[in-house]
């Protein structure tokens, strides 16, 4: 029997600065900014349900994302969140301009030894931030078939694939099933907050 | 009255020839002669204004003569030099400021930095500069200007977080034709707050021990990232300035105290690191972008 696929939630990060902050500044720059825009986006979280879901955090519409704000927003998120404790069951993914805010991200997570999912637009989704060469290569492989069944793991990955999977479903950067189906996280973001 | 001599061309080069000349100590009326000045960087102007503020506070009234030179004074003006000197300097009576309109040359004219909107405005002003300059005069990618900006960021709030006293930022860019053969952007940051060496103390001291110092607290700040915030994510500004600017081939020196620590490239003379200097409270940053060549 097929599990209820998580949900998916998308934030544009472009409309809380404009709401909120600054209409005329798309730029993310010094710690009270980010920490603003983390508390706007947790505001958001709070109201979505309780079931697990992935949430698109999209940069698009800012310009410039400095590494304070980056610090702010995506790494103390991500460290929020992975906890335990986390107030919700949330899968993040985050969607950049390119290097110009790829850059900041990749930084800020290697500092707190994260990583993340993050959508490229027409260059795909890539995995930034701290990950071992074979976590790379088994989340490469899942991007790519979408999902893999309990089945096919050995297959797909070898007979490290399991531990490999739980890894990055512990590290939240794939989703994993009760019934230990992995499905990457591209697949699961569609729909909008 | 003590007569600070200001140096016929003065940049970042000979920057120690200023701080030499000031005495924390000596309070009394304090002339900054700017007669013979020609040609002047943003280091220089932030210099003039530090030193100014270092001598107001040790009970001076600091005066300032103008250059001689009206074009000179001129592009003081545009840079805003006239603005923030007026809030560290007396003029006289005679003062040679024309009132004019701010220049479209200017990359950023000098900016006080005291609280983050000032951050946020510096970057929202460069924004519509930069582009133009950095891709069509240094040869950088259309994206550079994002990344210039984060620069600039960082570094103002660099002042924010760790001085505990309002700064200054300004930059520029130049033809060093004879210099270098390339033109440059030059961004300079400066305060007169606590400096590298006591915003590290409480935290840090005690692990470097007899070692504990300026050059140790630079190191610390500039190799290591070690910041006074326990924060993990914290002391990665300056970290991430040195990636950027060394991808750009570019210099950044940080003088704090006594000390003067810098990723010097191939191109510059400077040394990595300078010890034993005039001490000078708080810090002052000096990044040099040069145009690409290739």
């Amino acid at each position: 029997m097929s599990q209820p696929r998580p949900a998916s939630v998308s934030i544009d990060v472009g409309a809380i600065v404009a709401r909120t902050l600054a209409p005329l500044r798309p730029n993310l720059v010094t710690r009270p900014t980010g920490r603003a825009v983390r508390a706007a986006i947790e505001e958001r979280l709070r109201g979505a349900a309780r079931a697990p879901f992935v949430s698109l955090i999209d940069f698009t519409r800012i310009r410039v994302l400095d590494f304070s704000c980056a610090d702010e927003i995506v790494a103390k998120l991500l460290v929020r969140y992975m906890k335990a404790d986390r107030p919700r069951d949330v899968f993040f993914l985050f969607r950049a301009v390119g290097e110009v805010h790829g850059q900041s991200v990749e930084q800020v997570l290697r500092r707190h030894g994260l990583a993340a999912v993050c959508d490229y637009a027409r260059d795909g989704f890539r995995l930034l931030g701290s990950v071992s060469e074979r976590e790379r290569t088994a989340w490469q492989t899942l991007e790519v078939r979408r999902r893999i069944g309990p089945a096919g793991v050995a297959d797909a990955l070898g007979t490290r694939g399991d531990t490999l999977l739980r890894r990055l479903a512990e590290r939240r950067l794939v989703f994993r099933e009760p019934n230990g189906t992995a499905l990457a996280l591209s697949a699961l973001s569609t729909s909008h907050m | 009255m003590r007569v600070i001599e200001i140096p016929r061309s003065f940049d970042y080069r000979n920057i120690e020839a200023l701080y030499r000349q000031i005495d924390m100590d000596r309070p009394g009326p304090v002339l900054f002669d700017l007669r013979r000045l020609r040609w002047v960087d943003p280091n220089g102007m932030l210099g003039i204004l530090a030193a100014g503020k270092v001598a107001a506070e040790a009970g001076s009234a600091p005066r300032i003569s103008l250059p001689d030179e009206p074009e000179i004074t001129s592009y003081l003006d545009r840079m805003g030099f006239r603005e923030a000197a007026g809030e560290v300097f007396e003029f006289g009576a005679a003062s040679k400021w024309r009132r004019r309109a701010r220049a479209s040359d200017v990359l950023l004219e000098i900016t006080p930095v005291t609280r983050n909107s000032d951050v946020h405005q510096v970057v929202d002003r460069v924004q519509s500069r930069a582009g133009a300059i950095l891709s069509n005069t240094l040869g950088y990618p259309a994206s550079a200007v994002v990344q210039f900006s984060v620069i600039l960021s960082e570094v103002c709030q660099n002042i924010i977080e760790h001085a505990g006293r309002p700064g200054w930022v300004a930059a520029q860019s130049y033809n060093w034709k004879q210099r270098l053969g390339r033109h440059v952007a030059i961004i300079s940051v400066a305060d007169i707050g606590r400096g590298f060496r006591a915003s590290l103390e409480d935290e840090h001291a005690s692990r470097f021990g007899e070692r504990w110092g300026d050059v140790t607290a630079l190191e610390a700040a500039f190799l290591m990232g070690l910041t006074r915030f326990p924060d993990t994510g914290r002391g990665q500004g300056i970290q991430q300035i040195r990636k950027q600017v060394g991808r750009w081939n570019g210099l950044l020196s940080i003088r704090s105290g006594s000390a003067r620590i810098a990723d010097t490239p191939d191109w510059s003379s400077k040394p990595p690191l300078e010890e034993g200097l005039r001490p000078f409270p708080g810090a002052q940053i000096n990044i040099i972008l040069p145009e690409r060549t290739e």
